[in-house]
């Protein structure tokens, strides 16, 4: 084989989760994690409020990770991991302070504790795994549950009637240095994207769409098929806000419709004709939208 | 060279957490405690103190904060009072129950609604199961004392602490507090050095989901921890006693020797009580006052010994369990029970919401428990 032929892992080998977790089949959650640990290397403390990651982490007296972990309670993540931060500096002590939280951790009750840090602009990483709903606790909805999904508290008959809260721009607000979204189906993204914000200084912020079969009712071999077809279909778009300016990661080269998105996954199973004609006009209008920030240069 | 500063028990706590070098300060202001958290910003700002300040958006995040530095294995301090301690409970657990020595001042003041912003020690008193280990001070200078006292106690057991002082009648009152040389505070207070903490080479996971299989165990190591927190802090109080000369105790017993009845009180109202105790035994009444300093571990011990020597014990309460009857008087008789020496007990519920209490209150309380029933509950000087 020619030194040209030869392939470059863009991913790192090295493993710093370790295999037997207890997630569920085709969990994005754990893969997540597994990518962003090989992202950010060994020099990183975790810490996770409650959401799935609590239980895959492992039961006392194991731990899932090679990493120090400090699991806390479900709104502190932004918050313990701010004191972890000030904690290592006061030390003199370089690592990445990475906090691990779910949508319902950071969309909703973790929110206030977020923006504040964010405000701040506190010298940590935040990833939100975003399985759009309360999975750990059996799949309630959350703030980050699109419009018209099912969920237990939901249900068919009345499905979700607001839009998914959009937290990019909310975080983007608050003008931290860099914001970005990524999701397991495109693990290249984002380890690049997170070997990028390991190297900035402040608050980082990562929205990762993490598909969930047992909330989305979906196939759990279609982890990573699931989320590229969100991406391909422009309803979950992959995007960086990079010091104010906004730049598309991934342009599909022929815009799906969003039916081959929400086909796959049951909890939009009960959706009418006209109802996905409804999530068609906003995914296209959010899409232009972002197409249009990215135009204007910086931004903030 | 020691100096002595005439300032409020605010800034008896903001220099307390100062020269007991507190390396992170997570807080959020609330009246009546913002004076020690802007003087605390002072210090941060002005170098006088190297520790880095957390200006959070809620009391919750500030436990949250102090629990995260606490975990990186530094010296976390903050404060608060009343609706931010309730806020805080959640994580107050989680700092005792995570075994973080996080050291607190509340500034007791009443719940509402209404909206109050005067004295009582609903708010701290709330909090007793968390698992904090709670010392009410009396005056300035003890509250500037207990912060370092707390945070060596507090260290060694690996439980976290909460100093209490009472809204307005300390934490706005002026008062001369004596600060000793750094370099002696320093030797009495080492840097703190946790056992365990957020460290990359030796990973652990703090916190991870216990089955019931060891979740007891863990709850029997924080009573075990209790026990031995009220040795610790009697020892503590023995060494600063024996390094700076003030002296405390986990009981204090005022005029106790030859009393036949005795006063139990918590908090700055005892220093009424105590001139209340000099006019009754000018009167004859052979009266002494035990102030309640810890209350959490509780001095059972030391309650029962007093209770041996005496014919009568009166607990005035500045809070109430509502349904039940004053906090203190609860505890107090419980303490008791197993007790071979059982005087009567009277509990009397006053000086709620940062009503007066005077020295006419105490003499006139002492009073009305010559002629009533220990069955009654007793509020006092309520106009209804």
């Amino acid at each position: 084989m020619s030194e040209k032929k030869k392939m470059r892992a863009t991913i790192p080998e090295e493993e710093y989760m370790f295999p037997g977790t207890v997630d569920c089949q085709g969990c994005g959650a754990a893969y997540a994690m597994r990518l962003a640990l090989k992202a950010l290397g060994p020099k990183t403390m975790v810490v996770i409020p409650a959401c799935c990651w609590s239980i895959i982490a492992g039961p006392f007296p194991t731990s899932a990770l090679k990493m120090p972990i400090y699991h806390t309670a479900f709104e502190t993540a932004a918050a313990v991991a701010s004191g972890v931060k000030a904690g290592l500096s006061i030390r003199e002590k370089e690592a990445t302070v990475l906090a691990w939280a779910g949508d319902g951790g950071t969309f909703d009750i973790g929110v206030q504790s977020l923006s504040a840090a964010a405000e701040r602009n506190e010298d940590f990483i935040y990833v939100c795994y975003d399985n759009e709903a309360y999975m750990n606790t059996g799949i309630q909805r959350s703030s980050a549950t699109p419009w018209g999904a099912w969920t237990t508290t939901t249900p068919r008959k009345h499905p979700k009637d607001r839009p998914k809260k959009n937290m990019m721009e909310i975080m983007a607000a608050h003008r931290i240095p860099y914001a970005a979204s990524a999701t397991v189906g495109h693990p290249e993204d984002f380890v690049r994207k997170l070997k990028k914000a390991r190297e900035i200084r402040g608050t980082r912020f990562f929205h990762v769409l993490a598909t969930c079969p047992t909330g989305w009712r979906s196939p759990p071999e279609l982890m990573l098929e699931v989320p590229r077809l969100a991406v391909e279909t422009c309803v979950f778009p992959l995007y960086e806000i990079d010091n104010g300016v906004y730049s598309i990661s991934k342009k599909p080269k022929e815009k799906l419709p969003v039916t081959e998105y929400l086909k796959v996954q049951g909890r939009f199973r009960h959706l009418t004709d006209q109802q996905i004609q409804y999530i068609q006009e906003h995914v296209d209008e959010t899409w232009e939208l972002l197409l249009k920030k990215e135009k204007l240069g910086r931004l903030f | 060279m020691s100096t002595v500063k005439v300032i409020t028990g605010n800034h008896a706590a903001s220099f307390g957490a100062r020269d007991s070098r507190a390396e992170v300060i997570a807080a959020y202001p609330i009246t009546p405690q913002t004076q020690i958290v802007e003087l605390l910003s002072e210090f941060c700002a002005d170098g006088t103190l190297k520790a880095k300040f957390i200006k959070v958006e809620s009391e919750h995040s500030a436990m949250a904060a102090c629990i995260g530095a606490s975990a990186a294995g530094v010296r976390a301090y903050t404060a608060t009072s009343a609706h931010g301690l309730a806020l805080m409970h959640e994580m107050l657990h989680w700092a005792a129950n995570g075994r973080h020595p996080v050291v607190m001042a509340n500034v007791n003041r009443a719940m509402g609604p209404p909206w109050s912003i005067w004295t009582d020690q609903n708010d701290s008193l709330a909090q007793r199961d968390t698992g904090w280990l709670q010392f009410y001070c009396e005056s300035n200078q003890e509250v500037y004392d207990t912060t370092m006292i707390a945070f060596k106690a507090c260290e060694q057991v690996l439980l976290p602490g909460m100093l209490v002082l009472d809204a307005f009648i300390l934490s706005h009152t002026y008062e001369p507090v004596e600060m000793p040389d750094q370099e002696l505070i320093d030797e009495f207070l080492p840097p703190f050095d946790p056992p365990y903490k957020m460290d990359l080479d030796d990973a652990r996971a703090f916190g991870a989901l216990t089955t019931p299989e060891w979740y007891m165990e863990l709850r029997y190591l924080i009573q075990e921890a209790h026990e031995k927190a009220l040795v610790t802090v009697r020892e503590v109080e023995k060494e600063f006693g024996e390094t700076f000369g003030r002296y405390y105790g986990t009981l204090e017993l005022y005029r106790c020797d030859d009393a036949e009845e005795v006063i139990l009180i918590a908090g700055s109202t005892a220093s009424t009580a105590k001139d209340a105790v000099d006019i009754m035994r000018k009167g004859g009444r052979k009266i002494g006052l035990a102030r309640i300093k810890l209350f959490r571990p509780f001095p059972n011990e030391e309650i029962r010994d007093i209770a041996s020597r005496v014919n009568k014990m009166i607990v005035i309460d500045r809070n109430v369990s509502f349904g039940n009857q004053g906090i203190f008087f609860n505890e107090i008789k419980a303490s008791l029970y197993s007790a071979k020496n059982r005087p009567p007990v009277y509990g009397f519920v006053a000086g709620l919401g940062g009503r007066d209490m005077k020295i006419d209150d105490i003499t006139g309380i002492v009073e009305q428990a010559d002629t009533c029933d220990i069955e009654e509950i007793l509020w006092w000087g309520v106009k209804l």
